[in-house]
């Protein structure tokens, strides 16, 4: 099986999509004959023609309106965020037009807005937020958040499947760092459900993205001292997998929320509540979150070291629920 | 096409409901609209018809457990159709239960349970509350019969972990088994020499013999947390008069024959009692009312509930406007009521809005009673058994049909001259009998 980085593993879900359904096609800004700010689409251009990879201005409102009409009519676009914090210019045509159409009289909205989000790449408070909550508060939308390269694959192709709008959020600090075997044939990850990537019976960690990596060095860690953590991968935001947190928090009894984003109005806080409503009868201590603080992400280096979740704070809080 | 089979919501601040018998077994034909299970929810039992016509392929939620409204509980394969495997696509189009708003409790119900807690005495395990623990340590507790008081923390704080209750529970069953094997060989160990270390004391008051632990039904919890909440809430006052039922006696019996011939059900004795408690109210609305804060709430409606007893629990349908009903309207409406709780078809508005409620602890021959008030209303009226005592009449022994009546009222709002004169009017109205009962 070919070795493929993350990114890589997107274009190839994408081109497989392509060559599969002729209704798909990609727009964004230079993403044709540049291939992509992060070269997802590189090649493109040249296999499929300026028809289906349509280089756009520097319009967001315009990418996605574009996009939503598109499906309207029957298309599958898929557009590119540069960076997914300028999803801002095009959040009304996704929260008041794509999301709520099926909803208000029926037709179909199958589109993909994709794109990097993320930090850890000193990338300052424009080009790294983790802004996926947002539309996670959109009924309508489906909002999903790879964090391996076979799911990015194969969640890429689900999306593109997906007759709903789909959020698809890529982390950029992955783009290049994952690498992993990817099978060339044809497989989707089915959206709204999530993956224990380590089996553990003294806590949970339930997590999405980027930090999934992080987690899972703690985990690799704290197995030293004798402590066994599971991990488990959400990898759709919206709908996401109640099931699997449950299950996960009934078998360990404790349980941390680790994410990147920031703090309040967060992921975290939503499995908090799930948490404590379903299994309060099943838990051994109290739901811990560790997050990022309610800042903008910090340009500053060392800032955004102190900023982000990673692998230390998560052995810290782990032991912490370990004595509760 | 498989249908699901929903755990209907019966009343809209009912979150959930206890299955307690399924009325088909898995592969048994149903047809639409039949009995499929039966439920018992906080506030009605009920017997829940099948909403489609087919085979009952798959029961999902056993008996005797409870789960949300709305959650699957069974699945029905239409006619004809093949036997379906529960694919996994089909578990997914299983709509998860919707977030139902749990019943905001009754203030008095949340104040009656921690009066339970606090009076559950000796045979409940508890003192848990200066015990520090976890959810799950206590749900572990219970299932186990764990005084937590005797359990060691070692958590943070000596907080009891998940760790240490499941380390006591092995512990303490390793030590029973031991006693059982060690028990016919007495001579082994000088009786000094036991164990004490390992045997966990049982706790102050628990009875230790043999014992079945049941849970209780939600009916069962229900009517517990409505008695205790009564009486933490109501001044409870208890005034008995004694009744001569002659005159009722002998209408009922001149009038039963022809009465069941017109009306197709027996004539009994509550519709009078009911008739004459609506008069009452009439001149005495106080007896009617309700406290709300410092205001004392006169409803307008007499609406009388009627304790029906069941073998499982105690139901109060409630005839509704039973002022606006004659005594044949009255009869009508206790026969259908009784009849429904008996059969357990009563909806949920037939156990809502009394204002007044009966009860007959005389059924099996009890001379009064002195029951609790049913809240929020302010008296229950008790009616015990009718039977010929001798009494003094015109200074002779006589033979008479007597009764005791006795009115439990909350002397908060219904001092005892009102309760005297309420009870009176009642009393004078039965011993001079005169309304057509037919």
């Amino acid at each position: 099986m070919p070795v493929l980085t993350y990114l890589e593993a997107i274009r190839q879900g994408i081109w497989e999509e392509m060559e599969r359904d002729p209704s798909v096609f990609l727009l964004g800004e230079d993403i044709g004959a540049y291939g992509g700010a992060f070269k997802v689409t590189a090649g493109m251009l040249e296999k499929f023609g300026e028809e289906r990879v349509i280089d756009t201005p520097i319009s967001e409102a315009a990418i996605v309106g574009a996009a939503v009409g598109a499906a309207l009519m029957g298309m599958r676009p898929v557009a590119e965020m540069q960076f997914m914090d300028f999803i801002a210019c095009g959040f009304d045509q996704i929260v008041n037009m794509a999301a709520k159409m099926h909803y208000r009289w029926g037709p179909a909205v199958p589109m993909v807005v994709r794109g990097p989000s993320g930090a850890g790449v000193h990338g300052g408070p424009f080009h790294s937020q983790s802004n996926e909550m947002w539309f996670v508060h959109t009924p309508g939308l489906k909002v999903v958040m790879p964090a391996t390269a076979y799911d990015a694959k194969g969640l890429i192709k689900a999306a593109i499947r997906d007759d709903n709008p789909v959020i698809f959020y890529e982390h950029k600090f992955l783009y290049r760092r994952i690498k992993e075997e990817v099978p060339e044939e044809d497989y989707v990850i089915p959206i709204g459900k999530a993956a224990v990537r380590r089996e553990g019976n003294d806590m949970a960690v339930i997590t999405y993205g980027a930090m999934v990596w992080t987690a899972l060095e703690a985990a690799q860690e704290l197995e030293k001292d004798g402590l066994s953590l599971e991990v488990v991968d959400l990898r759709t935001l919206l709908p996401y997998d109640e099931e699997a947190v449950l299950a996960s928090v009934r078998k360990c009894n404790k349980v941390i929320l680790l994410h990147e984003d920031t703090r309040t109005g967060d992921m975290a806080g939503e499995l908090a509540a799930l948490i404590a409503e379903k299994a309060f009868e099943d838990l051994d201590g109290p739901i811990l979150r560790i997050t990022a603080p309610d800042t903008p992400v910090p340009f500053s280096p060392p800032l955004e070291e102190y900023f982000l979740p990673n692998t230390r704070k998560v052995i810290e809080a782990a032991r912490k629920l370990a004595e509760f | 096409m498989p249908t699901n089979v929903i755990m209907p919501q019966m009343g809209e601040s009912v979150a959930e409901g206890t299955i307690t018998k399924w009325l088909r077994k898995v592969g048994e034909p149903v047809g639409r609209d039949e009995p499929l299970f039966e439920i018992s929810t906080d506030k009605v039992d009920a017997e829940i018809p099948s909403p489609a016509a087919g085979i009952l392929s798959q029961i999902l939620v056993k008996e005797n457990e409870t789960v949300a409204v709305n959650t699957v509980v069974g699945v029905i394969d239409g006619e004809g159709a093949a036997v379906a495997a529960p694919a996994t696509e089909a578990e997914e189009e299983v709509p998860s239960p919707p977030a139902v708003p749990a019943a905001a409790p009754p203030p008095t119900s949340a104040a009656s349970a921690s009066v339970v807690t606090a009076a559950g005495g000796p045979s409940a395990p508890t003192a848990t509350l200066e015990v520090r623990s976890s959810p799950l340590v206590r749900r572990i507790a219970q299932d186990n019969q764990v005084d937590l008081t005797q359990v060691q923390g070692t958590g943070l704080g000596g907080r009891i972990s998940k760790k240490d209750i499941l380390a006591y529970v092995e512990q303490r069953r390793s030590a029973a088994a031991g006693r059982a094997t060690a028990a016919p060989a007495p001579s082994v160990q000088p009786p000094s020499a036991t164990p004490a270390a390992v045997q966990p004391a049982p706790a102050p008051g628990t009875f230790a013999g043999p014992t079945q632990v049941v849970p209780m039904t939600p009916m069962r919890r229900q009517i517990a947390e409505h008695m205790v909440a009564s009486k933490r809430t109501s001044a409870h006052v208890y005034t008995v008069f004694e009744v001569e039922m002659t005159k009722v006696v002998e209408a009922r019996e001149r009038q039963r024959g022809e009465f069941e011939r017109r009306n197709g059900f027996k004539l009994t004795y509550t519709p009078f009692f009911v008739r004459a408690a609506v008069e009452a109210i009439r001149e005495t609305p106080v007896i009617n009312s309700s406290v709300d804060g410092a205001n004392l709430v006169y409803k307008r409606d007499v609406n009388v509930g009627i304790a029906v007893a069941l073998e499982t629990g105690l139901i109060v349908p409630v005839i509704k406007r039973a002022d606006e009903k004659n005594f044949l309207g009255i009869a009508r409406a206790v026969q259908d009521l009784a009849e429904r709780a008996r059969t357990k078809r009563l909806s949920v508005e037939d156990v809502q809005g009394g204002t007044f409620t009966i009860t007959n602890p005389g059924s099996f021959g009890g001379l009064f009673g002195l029951p609790i008030i049913n809240q929020p209303q302010v008296a229950i009226l008790g009616v015990g058994a009718i039977e010929k005592r001798p009494v003094v009449r015109d200074d002779a022994i006589a033979i008479r049909s007597m009764a005791y009546l006795s009115l439990s009222y909350d002397h908060r709002v219904v001092d005892g001259a009102v309760a005297e004169k309420f009870l009176g009017r009642i009393k004078q109205m039965l011993e001079n009998w005169d309304e057509p009962v037919l």
